[in-house]
């Protein structure tokens, strides 16, 4: 790894201020980004983390039916403590990657690199989050841009995630073992003006939603009417681990099962 | 060039780094304690695995500034000062739960942050809790079979239970 400089700022504004700058690259718990820096894929002049930004930490319900999570909230925070508030959301943090990356890694940090195959973009999307950055709002619908692009600019922090809170939803993953990241994740999330799904470690665009699966659900929220659809028409990651055909097909098992679980 | 402090096992340590300085070379190289071993340095293995602030972190993947202040725990801190093994490490030298010894610290680091959240797990629950601790000698059996022991369970039923 080359040397950087280092910055760890207090506040948002503090923040922004040191990223102002083509050296800055943000870091939030660096489960990504350090090993990235290692193989010298990345090489930052400077690095500003987030994780001293008391700001940015934790779990908050609104007034009025959402759930507030800072940007810099590791796994383990929201496996904790989203349990009461969002179960399914809480699930799919207590198992992303292993424990010591979960007390690392951030949520913030996740959805600033959009990976592929990364769990928290499927909760994001299906649920119909607003990204909250140090400037705006972004909803999720117009956040995801391909495979690691998003709608941030140079420098744009996201300081939350707002999750409207679904009547019931899940969040089922077919675990790639040795990576632990999803080889197909389905995040299905019913809300009382219908159902949302959402795709992950399957499209080559990176996360998706499946309206043909939304439609049906919307109509008829059952595993029988995920069993009766035609497997996504999306461009798919086919790669060692598992062929584009068999991760199709495994989006509408896993769909169904999310809907069987949804609680 | 920057300075950083931890408390070490109990003992405030101080050592001038470079931004890239990552826990694990400040630990190993600056503070000579050796017990937290580098296996893949792409934090896949938990060789390197220690607690800071209470938390299991792999130490190859955090940088040494970005802790400035905290309270880190290492395999030399576990053991008392007079050599009395901790629970988890007599368990793992009871129950054979080591072959070559080189994940050993990470997995008594895991196993003892296991512990803390969960005092009394399941072999299931143990088995998932290690999911990032890797042992090359594929020893796992006995390595679960000491965190049961350690947890104050019965092991004698364990053989059967996960054949």
């Amino acid at each position: 790894m080359y040397d950087f400089d280092f910055a760890k700022p207090a506040t948002i504004a503090e923040a922004r201020a040191a990223l102002n700058s083509d050296e800055a690259q943000a870091l939030g718990g660096g489960q990504t980004l350090l090993p990235t820096m290692k193989q010298r894929l990345a090489a930052p002049g400077l690095l500003v983390s987030l994780t001293g930004i008391a700001e940015m930490k934790g779990v908050r319900p609104t007034g009025d039916g959402q759930l507030v999570i800072g940007g810099a909230t590791t796994h383990a925070m929201v496996a904790a403590e989203a349990a009461a508030h969002y179960p399914a959301l809480a699930d799919l943090a207590r198992r992303i990657g292993d424990p010591a990356v979960r007390n690392r890694g951030t949520i913030g940090g996740s959805l600033a690199n959009n990976d592929p195959s990364a769990c928290y973009p499927s909760a994001v999307l299906a649920s119909g989050a607003t990204i909250v950055t140090d400037s705006r709002e972004i909803a999720a619908d117009d956040y995801f841009d391909g495979m690691f692009g998003t709608a941030l600019e140079d420098g744009e922090i996201i300081t939350g995630v707002r999750f409207p809170l679904p009547r019931e939803a899940d969040y089922q993953k077919f675990v790639q073992p040795a990576s632990r990241f999803a080889l197909v994740g389905v995040f299905v999330a019913r809300f009382s003006d219908g159902v949302r799904v959402a795709v992950t470690g399957a499209g080559a665009q990176g996360v998706f939603r499946w309206t043909e699966a939304e439609a049906a659900l919307s109509a008829d929220f059952s595993r029988d009417a995920v069993a009766a659809l035609a497997v996504p028409d999306v461009e798919m990651i086919s790669d060692m681990h598992a062929a584009g055909d068999y991760r199709a097909h495994l989006v509408r098992v896993m769909t169904g099962r999310a809907v069987a679980a949804a609680r | 060039m920057p300075q950083v402090t931890l408390s070490v096992n109990g003992t405030q340590m101080t050592a001038e780094v470079e931004g890239r300085t990552l826990l694990v070379e400040l630990l190993r190289d600056r503070f000579r304690l050796t017990g937290t071993h580098i296996g893949c340095d792409t934090s896949q293995c938990g060789a390197c695995a220690v607690h800071v602030d209470g938390a299991l972190v792999k130490a190859c993947t955090a940088l040494a500034l970005d802790l400035d202040g905290a309270d880190v725990t290492t395999i030399e801190g576990m053991a008392g000062a007079d050599g009395t093994l901790s629970p988890v490490q007599q368990a793992f030298q009871d129950h054979h739960g080591l072959q070559c010894g080189f994940c050993t610290p990470g997995m008594v680091m895991a196993a003892a942050a296991l512990l803390s959240e969960n005092p009394k797990p399941t072999v299931a629950e143990i088995r998932e809790y290690l999911e990032g601790n890797i042992c090359r000698c594929t020893g796992y059996h006995n390595i679960v079979k000491a965190i049961l022991a350690a947890s104050g369970q019965p092991v004698d039923d364990l053989a059967a239970s996960v054949a």
